[in-house]
């Protein structure tokens, strides 16, 4: 599988960068002084119990949120000069669908490019999803897939939008057992062509290739 | 991997929301039954008079396609929130202007047109003179597209929370208030045979002005609204 990076950079300097980062939620303190850098082919693992702020953290670096206090840097420079150029080299899967249930597979996928301003030929298309499992399903309304299956055709955005550095929120979520091994050895492989990845997730993990575990909650 | 450009972006978003809107045939015909109901039902209600009809349908058709607008406005974002679906459109790397812009047309294809295009039928009803049914049409389709956008920033602002569906009404309404001002006015005025391209013609300026300024409003109260 060949990985759509849109662009190599050099791999000296980190890409990104969260200096002195404090964030806060209904007066509770979710984290405070958290430095943390990521480069090309660094797989990061947030961990903590629930509520202690790793969906917050992914929604603060994909740019949805911006209660937070701290330097954000992307490739050198200040994240909030740098959004669009974050934004067309992250790709972030949060923990809610992310697809419409009254639409196809494929005809999902193709709006999620679309947004992102890319076309992608529905050959492309096809692959992403035959790669996630759903060469099957690709006609079929999400309504009557299951929820491990919806999850999946979020999933197969990773293989058709690309990226350098993957934001996923909690991606085993109604997974199966072999589903799991298949997304750690897409995570595997993304890092070794130079992505970068961070993820939450309860499950152990077991990467062939080391693994970074940040853990949140315990300020 | 081809870019694509801002019109073919807002196409492919255009095109989705139609797929979407019309494999769930609820989410636009619900006000429209409401626009066909009320109006059909007020001949009923007031008795079918020649006279009093025809001074009154201007105002009644103007208002209940106000109501029926605002109930379609609740629904706008509201599923795209839910299925996280949003996050994915402010997450773009391109401007939000053009995504929103399509977004609210969209939703104007399937809620102001379609009860534009119907209001002759019920202005038939409803006994409103033949002067005034082209204007009607035009005032209607010029006004509903005003409306959409006005209730687009409201239902970006509401969308965030659980029972934003009174609130939403308190903050549109009152902005609803001059189409649907101008809008009766217009039908009036072409009915009493008097210059109706006046209040056409604020009509289209207000349109332009939503078109220019709407989006940003919108796109602004979408991301504060998925920033909680």
């Amino acid at each position: 599988m060949r990985w759509p990076l849109a662009a190599r950079v050099s791999l000296s300097s980190p890409d990104l960068k969260l200096h002195n980062l404090y964030s806060e939620r209904d007066e509770r303190v979710l984290f405070a002084g958290l430095s943390l850098s990521v480069s090309a082919g660094d797989v990061v693992q947030l961990a903590g119990p629930n509520g202690s702020g790793k969906t917050t953290l992914l929604k603060i670096l994909a740019g949805l949120s911006s209660r937070y206090e701290g330097d954000i840097h992307w490739r050198g420079e200040n994240l909030i000069t740098q959004r669009e150029d974050f934004r067309q080299h992250s790709l972030y899967l949060g923990h809610g669908s992310g697809i419409k249930a009254q639409l196809t597979a494929l005809e999902n996928l193709r709006w999620s490019c679309a947004v992102r301003g890319q076309h992608v030929a529905d050959t492309d298309l096809h692959r992403a999803l035959t790669t996630v499992g759903l060469g099957d399903f690709i006609q079929q309304p999400c309504y009557s897939l299951s929820a491990g299956q919806q999850r999946r055709v979020n999933l197969a955005r990773l293989f058709c939008c690309p990226a350098r550095l993957w934001l996923l929120d909690e991606p085993f979520t109604a997974i199966d057992q072999r589903g799991v091994a298949e997304i750690e050895q897409w995570i595997c492989d993304f890092a070794d062509n130079g992505g970068m990845v961070l993820l939450t997730t309860h499950h152990p993990l077991s990467l062939p290739r080391p693994l970074r575990r940040i853990e949140l909650g315990r300020t | 991997m081809i870019p694509m450009g801002t019109g073919a972006v807002m196409f492919a978003v255009l095109r989705r929301d139609l797929q979407a809107a019309l494999r769930r045939g609820s989410e636009w015909s619900n006000p429209l039954l409401f626009f066909l109901m009320v109006c059909s039902l007020f001949p009923l209600g007031i008795g079918p008079e020649r006279q009093q009809l025809a001074v009154l349908a201007p105002g009644i058709i103007w208002v209940v396609a106000l109501l029926a607008s605002m109930m379609a406005t609740d629904g706008l974002f509201r599923g795209d929130y839910d299925d996280a679906t949003l996050e994915q459109l402010l997450l773009s790397p391109l401007p939000l202007y053009p995504l929103v812009l399509a977004k609210t047309f969209g939703h104007w294809l399937v809620s102001g047109l379609p009860l534009s295009l119907l209001s002759p039928l019920l202005a038939t009803i409803l006994q409103l003179p033949s002067e005034g049914l082209v204007v009607l049409m035009v005032s209607l389709l010029l006004g509903t597209a005003v409306l959409s956008f006005i209730g687009a920033i409201g239902a970006a602002l509401t969308v965030g929370l659980r029972k934003g569906g009174l609130l939403l009404s308190l903050i549109v309404l009152p902005l609803y208030i001059p189409v649907l001002i101008f809008g009766s006015a217009a039908v009036k005025s072409a009915i009493d045979g008097m210059a109706y391209l006046p209040p056409l013609a604020v009509l289209a300026a207000l349109l332009m002005t939503a078109l220019a300024l709407a989006p940003l409003a919108i796109g602004g109260a979408l991301r504060i609204s998925v920033d909680q």
